[in-house]
């Protein structure tokens, strides 16, 4: 089936299958940073935007994304490495095999929340696994990319 | 002198790896690649009466499908420890026996997954089914025999009896620990179950294979241990390890699980049966049910105490459970003992015996903290005990039993402790956390708030065993190369690395390059795991440094017309002072490649340890309790730290508060379940929980650096130590709390609630509160 979507800003006709879940199907697209880390929707690495809402691809079936502006941290490279290079200030990713899906999150969240609470913050980004760090570090790069006060 | 050693410098590969850069296992994919598939048993324990492929084979887009009659009727073990391994030789990449639920039974392999999964279905396989041995503590005497195999093998005599399914058997022993005990004025005795814990690394396991120009096999793996896995592969596939190279990548998490070869015979044998490139790659629940487990254990301590709080006698009594296959069944038993005896050095007499059993379950493997975390769980939850019992502040009685630095222990057997902080760390702990004040509880509005604490050391690398070489080259452009065969996990050991050569070299990490863990180049080194990167192959290259530059100065002098005595270095150029002549490092360098009669200078070290020097953790948590539920949440956990001199205190400090979480989770959460079929049921992120952001507190941890006189610049390990302290010192917040002794992890509300019914609070005022006011 053909699936006509925007990704990164490009307009794009998807060749997929029935059934095939758009973070497969974006992969295969060469986007890599899109990585799945389970099969039950639990752990946040697949996060990309639709319509600039933090997704779970993985739970998406493609013809989903019909129509739809679909971003991937590819298309959102200066953000990500602007908040990124604060995560590294802090050591603070480890493998980095979480961190596409942690940062698409975050990027949306400093759009989508004015002047949240760490609680808020916490909330927002529960959906996002990671095993290495203890999460601690990734807190205190967040709130250096908010200007929140630790 | 400049200084990168102690500072907070970001990985080398900090961006692209955060950023999502096509840098890992399969993004390296060659195109075309056949997808790789497993069938896997649904019987805990069976032998395949009869397989027919086929009509899998028919199916168009089907490369190849094997069975045990196509592989190598050769054992191998799939542990990644130096050879000879202390890990039972008792696989086969197939067997005719099937040992666990998803134990492999057919490999399948096509030109993409869904035809892959098509053709896993047509195969039709006939089973005599067996009874299982599911319950670990009734393999020694069940009538099932999960290796009933001949020509299983050891490389050494562990005490192996596999008619009654003991992989191995374990004594160590100093002094008379019976008599002592019968001396004691108090003892305490108890038995402390820790479970299997899944490592639940994000990137599961994967690999990738295929020949290469002159027909070699390429493994590009997600791995800890490339040489080990070269050395595997050999010996599984009957092929010179000289035909293999394995590359590894950059790697989305290990703790331990990729010290164990899981998938990579998988994608090589595919690739040797059809010469095509191959990927496997696991899926979530294959990595929770297929691989490896953390080995759960049943751990009998008895203690035993003068009254004034001496402990006089240790005895602790185990039994692990390795599951299906025996990948580190004797090391991770043995450093039960190995790291926990030596803490407490007051000790007359002290014993570790029992014996590691199979059973037809997912087989245990390593993961971090490798049996110190379970002997560190029994026996910090004994001392506790006995504290409790003599009325003693828990802290007081560690710091008047602890092994100080200088001093000697029973098992080190004369030898001495080179470095510790852990009276500084435990000191440090209590301020931070607020001990004198909450210790032990607090009740506000029918909630109970508690603290609790517990010490641990492990070891830095394998004593004696294993042994990392670096080389350091001086390019032409006048920059480093360090070549390494330790595997950078996610930890930042190429940048630890990175910042100890260039500490050593005068100059700045932008001027090291590292080129890690590739067989076909890297220098030998046995992998990152046993917390050996920082200490071993940091050995290495401190020393492979000061070789290169002896070299680089001998050279400068010749070119200078002056001796290597007189020339001073100091990073960017050689000078002679009482001549005033000079050459930069970027000339020197030139120098060095170009013309006749030259040779390109390289600085080389191998290094391995004869002593393993302990690193050290007070951990101290706060809970709050729910006695209506017995709900406990973490509210705060510190830990104070000694892991020698602080190479990189970010990467340190991060690393550490993720070995934190893990313990945590294994103190709350995580626990590894079948059911009475033997099959798994915690093989998702749904059944098994790993700690969320919600789930963890604040954790706050310092370093109270001591300076180890063996380690580069005095550094000594970090990565394992920092995941023993959380379910011991959880375990007796919550005790603190409610008076309910966990003993068998993890702490979940029913057995909090179920504990407090058996009259908990009631028996912990009476006894232990009142007795003592
Ligand atoms: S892959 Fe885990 S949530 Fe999508
Ligand atoms: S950094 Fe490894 S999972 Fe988050």
């Amino acid at each position: 089936m053909q699936i006509e979507c925007v990704i990164n800003d490009q307009k794009t006709v998807l060749e997929a299958n029935a059934g095939e879940l758009l973070a497969d199907t974006l992969r295969a697209r060469g986007l890599l940073s899109v990585r799945k880390g389970c099969d039950t929707a639990c752990c946040g690495l697949c996060t990309v935007w639709i319509d600039g809402k933090p997704t779970l691809s993985c739970a998406v079936p493609v013809f989903r994304a019909q129509g739809k502006h679909i971003t991937t941290i590819e298309g959102v490279s200066e953000e990500a490495a602007a908040f990124a290079r604060l995560l590294a200030a802090e050591g603070a990713e480890q493998c980095g095999f979480c961190s596409p899906g942690f940062i698409m999150t975050v990027l949306a969240m400093k759009r989508e929340l004015k002047n949240p609470t760490e609680a808020d913050i916490v909330h927002y980004l529960t959906g996002n696994l990671c095993r290495c760090t203890g999460y601690m570090g990734q807190m205190r790069a967040v709130k250096k990319y908010l200007g929140v006060a630790s | 002198m400049n200084k990168v050693i102690g500072q907070a410098i970001p990985k080398l590969d900090a961006l692209p790896i955060a950023t999502g850069k096509p840098v890992y296992t399969e993004d390296l994919t060659p195109p075309n690649a056949l997808t790789v598939k497993i069938l896997r048993s649904p019987h805990a324990f069976a032998r395949i009466v009869a397989i027919d492929t086929t009509k899998a084979k028919a199916l168009s887009g089907v490369a190849c499908v094997l069975t045990y009659q196509d592989v190598p009727n050769i054992r191998f073990t799939l542990a990644g420890q130096s050879y000879p391994e202390p890990s039972p030789y008792d696989r086969l990449i197939l067997d005719p026996i099937v040992r666990y639920v998803g134990d492999a039974v057919a490999i399948i392999a096509a030109t993409d997954e869904t035809t892959a999964l098509k053709a896993m279905e047509l195969i039709e396989v006939h089973y005599e089914v067996y009874e299982p041995v599911l319950d670990f503590e009734q393999a020694m005497n069940h009538s099932s025999v999960v290796h009933p195999e001949p020509d299983l093998f050891c490389n050494y005599d562990i005490g192996m009896n596999k008619e009654r399914n003991i992989v191995c058997t374990h004594k160590i022993e100093v002094g008379d620990v019976e008599a002592e005990l019968k001396n004691c004025d108090v003892m305490v005795e108890n038995t402390y179950y820790t479970q299997a814990q899944s490592h639940a690394m994000m990137e599961t396991y994967r690999a990738v294979s295929y020949l290469d120009h002159a027909g070699r096999l390429v493994v590009i793996s997600s791995t800890q241990i490339p040489f080990h896995v070269r050395r595997q592969l050999a010996r599984a596939l009957n092929l010179p390890a000289s035909r293999i190279r394995v590359i590894k990548p950059r790697i989305g998490g290990g703790f331990g699980g990729k010290q164990t070869g899981a998938v990579e015979a998988f994608a090589a044998i595919v690739t040797l049966n059809t010469g095509k490139p191959a990927k496997i790659v696991y899926d979530r629940q294959e990595t929770f049910s297929t691989t490896t487990s953390r080995h759960a254990m049943r751990l009998t301590v008895r203690l035993g105490a003068d009254r004034e709080g001496y402990i006089r006698a240790i005895d602790i009594a185990g039994l692990s459970d390795t599951g299906a296959y025996g990948e580190h069944a004797p090391t991770t038993f043995a450093v039960v003992g190995d790291k926990t005896l030596p803490l407490y050095n007051k000790t007359r007499a002290v014993r570790f015996h029992g014996h590691v059993v199979y059973t037809n379950k997912m087989p245990a493997g390593a993961l971090r903290g490798y049996g110190a975390t379970q002997g560190t769980f029994a026996l910090e939850s004994a001392v506790n005990q006995l504290a409790a019992k003599l009325n003693m502040d828990p802290t007081e009685i560690r710091l008047k039993n602890l092994i100080r630095e200088g001093e000697t222990c029973l098992t080190y057997r004369g030898k001495k402790l080179g470095s510790s902080a852990l009276d500084r760390c435990i000191a440090r702990g209590k301020e931070l956390i607020g001990w004198n004040e909450k210790y032990p509880r607090q009740e506000i509005n029918g909630k109970i708030k508690a603290v609790g604490m517990a010490v641990t050391m492990q070891g830095s690398g394998i004593a004696g065993i294993d042994t990392a070489s670096v080389e350091i080259r001086l390019q032409d452009d006048g920059c480093y190369t360090l070549l390494t065969g330790s595997t950078d996990m996610g930890t930042g050991s190429d940048t630890i690395l990175a910042q100890m050569a260039a500490e050593a070299l005068a100059t700045t990490v932008e001027n090291v390059i590292v080129n890690a863990a590739d067989t076909d180049v890297s220098p030998y080194d046995p992998g990152s795991y046993a917390s050996s990167t920082t200490y071993v192959t940091g050995m290495a290259t401190v020393q492979a440094a000061a070789d290169l530059k002896q070299k680089m100065i001998c050279l400068a002098a010749e070119l200078l017309a002056t001796t290597p005595g007189k020339i001073d270095f100091d990073g960017k150029r050689f000078r002679d002072e009482a001549s005033a002549k000079e050459m930069t490092l970027a000339k020197l360098a030139e120098l060095s490649v170009l013309g006749t009669g030259k040779l390109q200078l390289v600085g080389n070290a191998t290094y391995g340890s004869p002593i393993s020097p302990p690193p050290f953790v007070a951990g101290f948590a706060e809970v709050e309790v729910d006695p209506e539920t017995g709900k406990v949440d973490l509210l705060r956990y510190v830990a104070a730290v000694d892991c020698g001199t602080v190479i990189n205190p970010n990467l340190a400090r991060v690393q550490a508060e993720g070995g934190i979480v893990q313990g945590i989770g294994l103190a709350l959460f995580e626990d590894v379940r079948y059911d009475a079929k033997g099959v798994m049921q915690t093989n998702s992120f749904m059944q098994y929980k790993i700690p969320c952001r919600k789930d963890v507190g604040e954790i706050q941890v310092v370093f109270e650096e001591s300076y180890e006189p063996t380690g580069p610049y005095g550094a000594k390990s970090l990565g394992e130590v920092v995941i023993n302290t959380p379910a011991p010192a959880i375990a007796h917040a919550i005790y603190n709390a409610v008076g309910v002794w966990i003993t068998r992890l993890p702490a979940t509300p029913e057995k909090v609630f179920f504990g407090m019914r058996q009259g908990g609070i009631s028996k912990m005022r009476t006894e232990d509160y009142d007795a003592g006011r």
